[in-house]
């Protein structure tokens, strides 16, 4: 079996640089290459309007549904406002052990929260989510070490505590699969 | 070593089932999905689980009459009911019907976060809760493992040293000398002392109530199986089982207990699933299993796996040394349990009760001190107040039978034959008594 290399897609606009700091994040987390790729979806197609937000399921289930030859593992990007019908919201979401995972940077910025914009801070936490994300598809559940990024974090300041990195334990798990 | 909390979520829609699914898997929980209130008791059937989510408007069975069937069969099921239709009414409703919590959908993702790891901490005090009530009652009885005698002195050396480790151990020994407080004992000074001792009296039940007691069934398995039920090799899972009156266990007992013994695993009756537990076995005997096997009436590869430690704990009449403190000890636990004042004992019952030869050991004394006590004046013990006159055995011709069957028949006599009471009295279940009864052809005085 080869080694997975990861595709990130963008769906939406995102500034190039922010979009490789992430990638550089993945990259140095799992030892795998990283693919950056822009995807183009009609959005408007997932929005529900009874919920003014976009339907984290089925976008997931479109980025599993894309294939790219070079990679196995793919993370889906976006910049809209999540929802999976029994959650009033998601940061992100990904198929254990699967292919695929999505992120939105939606409600990671301080903005959101009536704070004062910090593209530092967004860019972190949206390296965290996304190495979470990811963690999930190569077979990690949510940690109880609060610093381990595999923590589940439902809020910001969960989001803040813990760091980019996957823990002692988590980053053995992950040995032991490859 | 955490348990692996299981959740059983219960839902119409799909997507519903799906989010949740999906979640909980993150988070590290054994998960299952039904559609429909039916589907789900279905599963409950041949399934446990910790935690059960269901949706309130579902076609057909709504999830507050799957809720009121579920408390029916397992009263003490965490079922939380949710609902995209909060009203006061049905969330009254629901927690009056036994459900832990009521959520409205959607929930905010730390809601939900949060009201499964509390009903998963409620689960885990539930069973450390459990397993100390265990633990005091063993400790509680380990006390009365009580003498300062050579023999007692060894008995407690080889206890000592046999529990640290996870040896098979027979215990050896007459009726009424303590192998299962020696049991309990050995159990409290191991590694397992935290988990459960769980006593089967193997001698008071026929052979398919045994398998069952032991393995457990599945509903339905027979007439009167009406749940699911835990076997005592799965409730002694960490900790010990202890297994009296190993030798009057059937034949086809003893393939299906060596079997569990090489492979920790079975089946329950009725059931399908293989089941592993991991436990030590402590077993009893007052028989003589060498020539049991030697007869070909015990299995020799059995007898080999459970006799790896053998201890044999000596009978009164080899430890008269330890009856002053004995008497000592059942005085202050009758005075207290009766609620009387401590009463002492006269020079002379003591010191013929030291002469005595106790065909029934100390179950025996300790039902003439408990006898003592109830007819005594309250104060002082003396001659009279003892029935030693009736069972005083000096001739050392006469067989262990021979006493047994004098000490039932008197106990008997005494509670004119009302089995459950002189049960109670001689310390064992009424069906050991019947079939004492039988064995040495008891009959009341009057036929």
């Amino acid at each position: 079996m080869s080694l997975p290399n990861i595709t990130l897609i963008s769906f939406g606009f995102f500034e190039q640089d922010f979009l490789e700091q992430i990638a550089k994040a993945v990259q140095a987390e799992f030892d795998f290459t990283v693919n950056i790729r822009e995807g183009r979806i009609e959005l408007g197609e997932y929005y529900d309007p009874a919920r003014r937000q976009y339907n984290g399921n089925t976008l997931i289930s479109i980025v599993d549904s894309m294939t790219f030859p070079e990679s196995n593992k793919i993370l889906g990007l976006f910049n809209v406002d999540l929802f999976i019908p029994i959650l009033t919201y998601i940061f992100g979401q990904a198929y254990l052990n699967g292919k695929s995972g999505i992120a939105s940077i939606y409600r990671l910025s301080n903005e959101r929260y009536g704070m004062p914009k910090d593209e530092q801070i967004l860019l972190d936490r949206t390296k965290k989510e996304v190495i979470h994300e990811l963690g999930h598809t190569f077979g990690l559940i949510h940690c109880d070490n609060p610093i381990c990024v595999m923590r589940s974090s439902t809020y910001l300041e969960d989001v803040d505590q813990k760091r980019q990195n996957l823990c002692h334990n988590c980053k053995t798990k992950l040995e032991i699969i490859f | 070593m955490a348990k692996k909390i299981s959740i059983l979520i219960v839902d119409d829609e799909e997507s519903v089932r799906d989010s949740l699914y999906n979640w909980f898997i993150e988070d590290g929980y054994r998960v299952e999905c039904a559609e429909n209130a039916k589907k789900a008791l279905t599963l409950l059937e041949s399934d446990q689980f910790d935690i059960i989510l269901a949706d309130i408007k579902m076609p057909g069975m709504d999830g507050l009459e799957m809720l009121r069937r579920i408390k029916s069969i397992k009263p003490d099921s965490i079922v939380i009911v949710m609902t995209a239709f909060a009203t006061v009414d049905t969330a009254v409703k629901a927690l009056k019907d036994g459900a832990y919590d009521y959520v409205t959908k959607p929930f905010d993702p730390d809601d939900l976060t949060h009201l499964i790891r509390n009903a998963t901490k409620m689960i885990s005090l539930e069973d450390e809760n459990e397993n100390l009530r265990k633990k005091v009652i063993t400790l509680e009885n380990v006390e009365d493992l009580i003498g300062t005698s050579e023999a007692m002195k060894d008995l407690l050396r080889e206890v000592e040293s046999v529990a640290q480790t996870n040896s098979s151990v027979i215990l050896t020994g007459e009726s009424g000398t303590g192998k299962e407080l020696v049991a309990r004992a050995i159990h409290a000074n191991s590694p397992r002392r935290f988990f459960p001792f769980v006593s089967v009296h193997c001698g008071a039940l026929t052979e398919s109530l045994l398998e069952s007691e032991l393995f457990g069934h599945e509903k339905g398995a027979f007439t009167g199986a009406m749940y699911n039920r835990k076997g005592r090799f799965e409730m002694a899972d960490s900790g010990s089982i202890f297994l009296d009156e190993i030798a009057t266990i059937s034949s086809k007992m003893q393939v299906e207990l060596l079997r569990v013994l090489e492979s920790k695993t079975f089946i329950r009756v009725g059931g399908n699933k293989e089941i592993s537990s991991d436990f030590r076995v402590i077993c009893a005997t007052n028989k003589d299993l060498k020539s049991m096997v030697e007869q070909g009436t015990f299995r020799e590869d059995l007898y080999y796996r459970l006799n790896v430690v053998n201890i044999h704990i000596p009978p009164l009449r080899d430890r008269i040394a330890d009856i002053p403190l004995l008497v000592d000890y059942f005085i202050k636990k009758y005075c207290t349990s009766m609620n009387k004042p401590p009463a002492s004992i006269d020079i002379s019952a003591l010191k013929r009760l030291q002469e005595f030869n106790y065909p029934g050991n100390i179950r025996e004394l300790e039902n003439m001190i408990e006898r003592a006590i109830v007819v005594g004046d309250g104060k002082r013990i003396t001659l009279k107040d003892l029935p030693l006159e009736k069972t005083m055995v000096n001739s050392s011709t006469e067989s262990l039978d021979d006493f047994e069957k004098a000490f039932i028949l008197q106990i008997l006599h005494k509670y004119s034959w009302n089995i459950s009471r002189a049960a109670k009295a001689l310390k064992v279940d009424r069906v050991t008594l019947y079939a004492k009864i039988r064995k040495y052809d008891l009959k009341p005085l009057d036929q």
